[in-house]
């Protein structure tokens, strides 16, 4: 059985709120609210939700680019919840993250060879022909071609933009690495492109995922696991074919049969049709008892008063609701 | 195919080309598109960023930039009349009350400081009407109250509470925001809505909501629309007929139905072959990219990048034939 | 391939792409005829103060020479631009007023860019007490009428060249604090940046690597048209006799002194007057123009 690669326990990231001259705290915006799972090397393990769901800051809270408000995360054995940036610098090297838009993910006063370099010059690794050879080899795995090297990213398109922001989170040779919906701002044909080459990268490198979404179809394609967020809590996660096939959670129906699909046979692959109303709820006013209980068509009595628990329905199927217990 | 009162098309785009002149050189960005909507129908114009969608939806109600834009041929037919070669005082009482528009981003397209009160007011006032002297604007008194009665109304209908007429935007989420904009779309009871990405930037959950409560809408006004989107799988819950567009040509169109039954555009088949579905399936997509517009392909635009282009596909732009009914296609494949 | 030879070929190929950056910079900058106009109108002045010994007809008049029987004389064959009160040759003089404001411009900025810039870079990207102090202070300087700053600081110094321009660098800085402050702020929300913090840059590196490159079109542009600027309060505080004293040669100080015999009298304040309105002119055109170049460079 492969070890987990990421272990995060209970991890919860608070954003405080403040008001007035003094900036006093008045509040916290609960984006992550108590979040455990595992991401099991090899494999890709997709974080789905809407907005205010919490899973592009969980995905930054395991990079440590914010400091966890509370919970652990052990990447590879280690913990490094509570490191400092200093100590952190060394996994800096193994852990990545390709951002959602291209346009701002990447410098534009920067060449592309000048992008690419730049995390091998942090790192002091090699010397400087060294590091332009390493350059040029991941060009060609990113298939670019070398006269790529000297463009500015305005000059690239969408597509070839995400292929050097992909090129610059592998010149370190990472182990893990977190994709923000990498492909929500590209054509159909570019994204399947991307996501079949995306696919590849992790064969031959041997690279484990997270892969954020809010496209269901999408991570049904590229994930073995799927986590379903909702205002900063798990409420079902899975592996992706069970989690598809019968999803549990009123809210994993929900989405699942909102998907506009493209043939008959899906259409028949989806639940039935539980249209829910409302809004999104504020994360920083959440609902008390389930967060979703504002907009549940199944809602009970409990559901107002107590936040269900995460039960393991069976082996690695988990869900939080109160009408599964 | 839903049935027509009358036999003549509501809408009529025949043979379009619009041209951007730039610094850099001429954009030919519409090279001939055809486009038909009938009384009642759902239409939906798919492709991907760049084919020219929205170029198309802007000519169609007149709000092209032009300059830098140039219509340089071709002719949009509504009821019968041309669009394009219309005076301002006749557009404008077209724009606005017969041919309404949906835009795309919710965020953006109100004005943050007017309450949305004022702005459906506002729709309901002084669409189609061009010139307003200052007396009528000041008038107001009289027609107040069947006004402020439709605004009710058709915010009941767009499912959104009574109170929001006092609310600024910014205090609306982006659902209730988009329904705001469906409302000042439908207030004036139009023959033609056209809909811009309509959900794009929306949740899935609310998107969800949203295109329902357009169909429903839609149909209950019994109006036409015409979709504009990029995604395959919203035009085929929303819409009857689909047309496909790439690189500034309609090349494709059929009932829903048929389209997604035997796609035959190589195109087409490219793009239903990339979409990401819940089968696993999921193709490599299209080698090649988009064309730059001052310098397109001769011929058929799509020829570098056609598994089975033939010579033919540079010389001569394939004309749209008919392989099955009301399936037409513009591809040297069909003869 | 040696490891020499690599290198070199390299920063090589980086010049002959930096060239060619350069090359379409200044075909695009050619194509405004305004920004070409102001570009020469400045390279001509450059010019004008770096010759002035030897364009000048009369180069010894630029300094404390006093030649009464010529005094006043009207633009003549001998003399373009006429002579003073002290018998000068006015054009001579206008020529060698050029270095004068061209010094006080580059001084004046360089001091404030070098207090204004990293100030505003501290400011923009360390929230918290030190961005709050630093922009309240810059606030107060803002709110103190520069004209009325650089006044009370020569009042308290002696008048001179260098007490102006010390006293406009002093009301100068804080400009440039809060333009880069401004874009360093909106540039630090950019995933770049993040994704540098994610590699294990440091916070100086990212502050110079990737901020910084980020501020500096609206900075150039600043530079450009302050220059003009500061010639022009510059002058107007020589003009107030707070700046250069006579007999130097500076286009304010010469527009002061000629002022008691206008109008009759006119060439003594008319030229230097013109001399500042062309060069703040050249300034300008210049700014407008690197502007909408380096706009359109990262769009």
């Amino acid at each position: 059985m492969t070890e987990s690669l990421v272990e995060v326990r209970n991890l919860k990231k608070y954003f405080p709120i403040t008001a007035g001259i003094l900036r006093r705290k008045v509040g916290d915006v609960k984006a992550v609210d108590g979040v455990s799972f595992n991401i099991r090397t090899g494999e890709t393990f997709a974080l789905v939700g809407e907005s205010g769901s919490g899973k592009t800051t969980t995905g930054k809270t395991i990079l440590r680019l914010y400091r966890p408000t509370d919970g652990k995360i052990i990447f590879d054995g280690e913990e490094i919840s509570q490191l400092k940036d200093r100590q952190l610098k060394k996994f800096r090297r193994v852990m990545q993250m390709v951002y959602q838009d291209p346009i701002s993910s990447l410098n534009p006063r920067k060449r592309v060879k000048d992008i690419l370099l730049e995390p091998l010059i942090i790192h002091k690794i090699g010397t400087p022909s060294e590091r332009y050879s390493a350059v040029k080899k991941i060009l060609e795995i990113v298939q670019l071609g070398e006269d790529y090297l000297y463009r500015y990213p305005h000059e690239l398109s969408g597509g070839e933009k995400q292929r050097v922001a992909i090129g610059r989170a592998l010149i370190l040779n990472p182990k893990f690495i977190v994709l923000d919906e990498p492909t929500s701002s590209l054509d159909v044909s570019v994204q399947a492109k991307i996501i079949h080459f995306i696919k590849e990268l992790q064969k031959k490198f041997k690279l484990t995922y997270l892969f954020i979404s809010h496209n269901l179809s999408l991570v049904k394609n590229i994930s073995n696991y799927v986590g379903v967020m909702y205002l900063g809590k798990l409420i079902e996660m899975g592996p992706t074919n069970e989690l598809y096939r019968k999803p549990l959670h009123p809210y994993t129906q929900a989405l699942l049969s909102a998907i506009p699909v493209v043939s008959d046979e899906e259409e028949k692959m989806k639940p039935r049709k539980t249209p829910i109303k409302g809004e999104i709820p504020n994360p920083a006013n959440p609902p008390p008892g389930c967060r979703f209980q504002t907009r549940c068509p199944f809602k009970k009595e409990i559901c107002e008063k107590v936040t269900p628990e995460m039960i393991e329905v069976r082996k690695t199927y988990f869900v939080s609701c109160h009408l599964i217990s | 195919m839903s049935k027509s009162h009358k036999d003549s098309p509501l809408l009529q785009v025949k043979d379009l080309h619009v041209y951007f002149d730039t610094i850099e050189g001429t954009a030919k960005v519409l090279n001939g598109v055809f486009l038909t909507i009938k009384k009642s129908e759902a239409v939906s114009l798919v492709g991907e960023t760049g084919c020219g969608k929205s170029v198309t939806a802007k000519t169609i109600i007149g709000l092209l930039p032009v300059p830098p834009a140039r219509i340089v041929k071709g002719e949009v037919l509504f009821e019968g009349k041309n669009l394009l070669k219309m005076n301002e005082d006749e557009l404008w009482k077209i724009r606005g009350r017969k041919i309404s528009m949906i835009f795309q981003n919710p965020m953006t397209a109100l004005n943050p400081i007017f309450t949305v009160g004022a702005q459906l007011k506002d729709v309901v006032k002084w669409a189609g009407k061009r010139k307003v002297g200052l007396r009528e604007y000041f008038r107001g008194g009289t027609e107040e109250k069947e006004i402020e009665e439709k605004i009710l109304k058709m915010l009941e209908q767009v499912r959104l509470p009574s109170d929001v007429i006092d609310k600024y935007p910014s205090q609306l989420s982006g659902g209730m925001r988009q329904r705001v904009l469906i409302a000042m779309a439908l207030i004036n009871n139009p023959e033609l809505v056209i809909a811009d990405e309509p959900g794009t930037a929306l949740d899935v959950t609310i998107q969800d909501q949203i295109l329902n409560l357009l169909k429903e809408r839609i149909q209950s006004m019994k109006i036409s629309v015409l979709y504009i989107t990029h995604n395959l799988g919203v035009a085929r819950e929303l819409s009857q007929r689909i047309y496909v567009m790439y690189a500034g040509n309609v090349i494709e169109t059929a009932p829903t139905k048929k389209l997604f039954k035997s796609p035959s555009h190589p195109y087409t088949i490219g793009l239903l072959e990339a979409v990401p579905k819940l089968t696993g399936e999921m193709e490599k997509g299209i080698p090649g990219r988009v064309p730059d517009y001052k310098n397109p392909p001769t011929g058929c635009r799509f020829h570098p990048r056609c598994n089975f282009a033939m010579p033919i596909c540079k010389k001569k732009f394939p004309e749209p034939v008919e392989i099955e009914t009301e399936h037409w296609i513009c591809c040297h494949l069909f003869k | 391939m040696s490891r020499a030879v690599l290198e070199a070929g390299i920063s090589e190929s980086t010049l002959k792409y930096k060239l060619e950056d350069l090359r379409r910079a200044w075909y695009r900058f050619k194509k405004n005829k305004l920004s070409i106009a102001g570009l020469s109108i400045i390279l001509f002045v450059v010019f004008m103060a770096i010759a002035a010994p030897y364009i000048s007809p009369y180069p010894e008049d630029a300094g404390a020479v006093v030649k009464f029987e010529q005094a006043y004389q009207p633009p003549s064959w001998e003399h373009l631009f006429g002579t003073d009160e002290a018998g000068r040759d006015v054009l001579s003089r206008v020529i060698f007023g050029a270095r004068y404001s061209l010094t006080l411009a580059f001084v004046v900025l360089t001091i404030a860019v070098c207090i204004g810039v990293p100030l505003g870079l501290i400011a923009g990207l360390y929230k918290g007490l030190i961005s709050d102090i630093i922009m309240r202070v810059t606030d107060v300087f803002l709110a103190l009428p520069s004209i009325v700053l650089a006044l009370a600081v020569t009042v308290v110094l002696s008048p001179s060249l260098i007490n102006v321009m010390w006293a406009m660098a002093f009301g100068w800085w804080p400009w440039y604090t809060r333009l880069v402050y401004g874009e360093a702020l909106s540039v630090k929300q950019e995933d770049f940046v993040e994704a540098a913090k994610l590699l294990g840059a440091s916070k100086i590196r990212i502050a110079f690597k990737e901020i910084l490159p980020n501020c500096i079109s609206p900075i150039i542009v600043k530079i450009t048209l302050d220059m003009g600027f500061v010639i022009l309060a510059g002058a107007g505080l020589s003009f107030l006799g707070l700046g250069a004293q006579p007999p130097t040669p500076d286009w304010g100080t010469m527009m002061s002194e000629g002022r008691s015999h206008l109008p009759t009298i006119w060439w003594p304040t008319v030229f230097p007057g013109l001399a500042v309105c062309f060069t703040v002119l050249g300034f300008n055109l210049l700014g407008d123009g690197l502007r909408d170049v380096l706009d359109v460079e990262v769009t």
